[in-house]
């Protein structure tokens, strides 16, 4: 009883103190994040940058002195849940913008409710439709790069090898069918056919057989569409088969972590990866170096592992969300203004943004570089 | 052309010998004490995570690995019976199903504080390329699984029909007020067959971890294929079990091969349910023996 006594006074000390200290009123934002759920490994490093950069922002002053106040829902990777948590920040919190929520699906579901609170949302999904058709979308925006992005760096760098025949075997998540559509669509575009087109199940153990069928229908090239352990089985059976041709993987396949998982068999796979997992191979003075390197290093510095693009998603949409609010103060209508206009050449952790009415993500297939394993490391291919 | 068939079947067995391993993990609780334990997928991420905790964060030796699992997952099942299933006053079967449910859920919330949300691995138990039949490849471990499945299934028949604990352990699933009666103490034996079932659960995940990799939330999926694995053969049936989890693999491959992929899991639940309509004690379990059933 004395400790828990004790723990509470010193608390109440603490929380008394830092109010003393910061008499301005917080900025309150919201976070909708997939913490716990099938979606949490995208919920979890999200969550983490959040409350890294509300404590590196607030050390450093806060945003013109108003300490940053970012209160985290977990969303348990569900869409109901994700509309009564958003309901809940904007009527009990009134927080200024939303974060999140990680997957498209929970995205969707929150479409209209922003666009009548007049609030703004910055998606950290990755679906088209989130921001798309953008006139439906006035108050919705979105960091994550666009799959047909991902597909066109894959479908320029196939072309550029002279492949035109193509597998694609993809899972069958919200994930894998959103880039099936997204290869299926874009393939006549570049002359490429699509000769098998295979699924598996998200906890799959074996797909030799989807892998044989494509090797016997006869194609150059195997695309796997995939997040989480199945992009692993995939390689590990591609190289138990010598199937002879390369494997491409969709941006999902960007964490060491799959490296270390599928050993040897990695080696030779392709990939086009958000800058984040390759900052060190990339030229000094590019753009987004200095950032990716702080952002990682303090990242892996505090929690012991690698933030992954997801948690990038989520610090793109922080930093723009608090310059708009040191430039414009806390005004709904105006930070949502600022970012639609005054987003131009912004690097981020996710690619150089170039936000527009027409366009509220702002990144495109240059956000990509394509990326092969070779001993055990990335390599960038020129 | 052949060579694409083998490839298939090959897929089949690699797949089918895991549900096998399952069902059969399924069946001993089974046949002990009538409740069906839908823990027995945990048991099979337990042996997979241990074992990688074992070998690859400790870095014991093989053999060492291999028995400190096998404890640990006997102590769990063990564990699990003594506070779950034994406090129970009236001891009801579906109420012990239902607990198991519980269990289950506890422990893949155990699994993902402790391991984490991402999947392990650990290098297959022998070195070396896959071996090449007629153009058709099968990775060394697939044949490591299907041992291993082949060693359970003798050493259960053996145990189960010849020593005298699973000769008590099956009069206790019969009659327990009879086994009782002779003088079974048959609250040892369940937790005996809880122990049990936990050690070859955790035996099929050793095995497989090298190809399918392990994560937390595995059990699941694991669970609901080895339990058609065992209903296909009759519940109860190791055999029927084992012949049960490979045609289900082999059906899904083929279905994946040559229809398509997107079908595989459909295909093989419609024939389960077709068996299930024509043979309703399943493929190896007679008429008679379903109607002695309790559950």
């Amino acid at each position: 009883m004395r400790t828990v006594l004790s723990v509470m006074i010193a608390a109440f000390c603490i929380v008394s103190l830092s109010v003393g200290a910061q008499a301005k009123e917080p900025f309150k934002i919201g976070a909708l994040f997939a913490v716990t759920g099938p979606a949490s490994f995208l919920g979890e490093p999200e969550k983490n940058t959040a409350i890294m950069l509300q404590e590196q922002i607030n050390k450093a002053g806060g945003i013109n002195g108003h300490p940053l106040e970012i209160i985290i829902e977990d969303t348990k990777s569900d869409e109901t849940q994700a509309v009564l948590s958003a309901k809940k920040l904007l009527e009990n919190d009134n927080v200024l913008a939303i974060i999140g929520p990680s997957t498209t699906g929970e995205s969707m579901a929150l479409v209209p409710i922003m666009n009548n609170a007049n609030t703004l949302l910055m998606s950290c999904a990755a679906g088209a439709p989130i921001t798309q058709p953008v006139k439906d979308r006035y108050w919705i925006f979105k960091t994550p790069q666009y799959d047909v992005s991902a597909v066109e760096a894959i479908f320029g760098h196939m072309k550029k090898q002279g492949i035109a025949k193509v597998g694609i075997i993809t899972i069958s998540t919200g994930f894998g069918d959103a880039g099936r559509k997204a290869l299926v669509e874009m393939a006549p575009q570049y002359g490429i056919t699509i000769v098998a087109d295979e699924k598996y199940g998200p906890k799959d153990s074996d797909m030799t057989t989807q892998l044989t069928k494509i090797k016997a229908a006869g194609a150059q090239a195997v695309i796997n569409w995939s997040v989480g352990p199945g992009q692993v089985v995939v390689t590990k059976n591609w190289d138990a088969l010598k199937m002879g041709i390369p494997l491409y993987q969709s941006h999902g396949w960007g964490s060491k972590k799959n490296i270390e998982l599928a050993g040897k068999a990695a080696e030779g796979v392709i990939a086009p990866l958000g800058r984040l997992v390759v900052w060190e191979k990339l030229p000094d003075g590019h753009p987004q170096k200095a950032l990716l390197k702080k952002y990682t290093q303090d990242y892996e510095a505090r929690y012991k592992s690698e933030p992954g693009t997801f948690g990038g998603h989520a610090y793109d949409a922080i930093m723009m969300l608090v310059e708009a609010m040191k430039k414009v103060g806390p005004d709904k209508k105006k930070i949502r203004d600022y970012i639609e206009t005054n987003i131009k050449n912004w690097a981020g952790t996710g690619g150089i943004f170039n936000m527009s009415p027409n366009d509220h993500c702002g990144l495109d297939k240059t956000a990509f570089e394509m990326v092969v394993v070779k001993n055990g490391d990335w390599e960038i291919l020129k | 052309m052949l060579t694409v068939f083998l490839q298939f079947l090959f897929s089949g067995l690699t797949v089918g010998a895991v549900y096998a391993l399952v069902g059969i993990g399924f069946n001993i609780t089974y046949n002990a004490t009538s409740i069906i334990n839908l823990a027995q997928g945990e048991f099979v991420v337990i042996g997979g995570l241990m074992m990688w905790f074992f070998s690859e964060s400790l870095h014991l030796p093989f053999l060492v690995s291999v028995v400190c699992t096998i404890g640990s997952a006997g102590l769990v099942g063990l564990l699990m019976e003594r506070l779950t299933i034994k406090p129970l006053k009236q001891p009801d079967l579906l109420l012990m199903i239902m607990i198991t449910i519980a269990v289950s859920i506890v422990l893949r919330g155990i699994l993902m504080f402790s391991f984490g949300k991402e999947p392990y691995v650990y290098p297959a138990f022998t070195e070396g390329d896959p071996i090449s039949v007629s153009g058709a490849i099968i990775q060394q471990q697939t044949l490591w699984v299907i041992g291993i499945t082949g060693f359970c299934i003798v050493g259960l028949f053996v145990f189960f029909k010849r020593t005298i604990i699973g000769k008590a352990m099956r009069a206790c699933a019969v009659n327990t007020a009879a086994a009782s009666l002779v003088g079974i103490n048959v609250s040892r034996m369940v937790m005996l067959s809880f122990v049990l079932s936990a050690v070859v659960g955790a035996i099929g995940g050793m095995a497989i971890t090298p190809i399918s990799l392990m994560e937390y939330d595995k059990g699941p999926m694991l669970a609901v294929k080895g339990f058609c694995a065992a209903i296909m053969g009759g519940l109860g049936s190791n055999r029927g079990a084992v012949i049960g989890g490979f045609i289900i693999g082999i059906l899904e491959s083929m279905t994946a091969g040559y229809i398509h992929s997107g079908l595989k899991d459909a295909v093989a639940l419609i024939i389960l349910l077709l068996i299930l309509f024509l043979r309703p004690a399943g493929l190896f379990v007679s008429k008679t023996m379903l109607d002695l059933r309790k559950f």
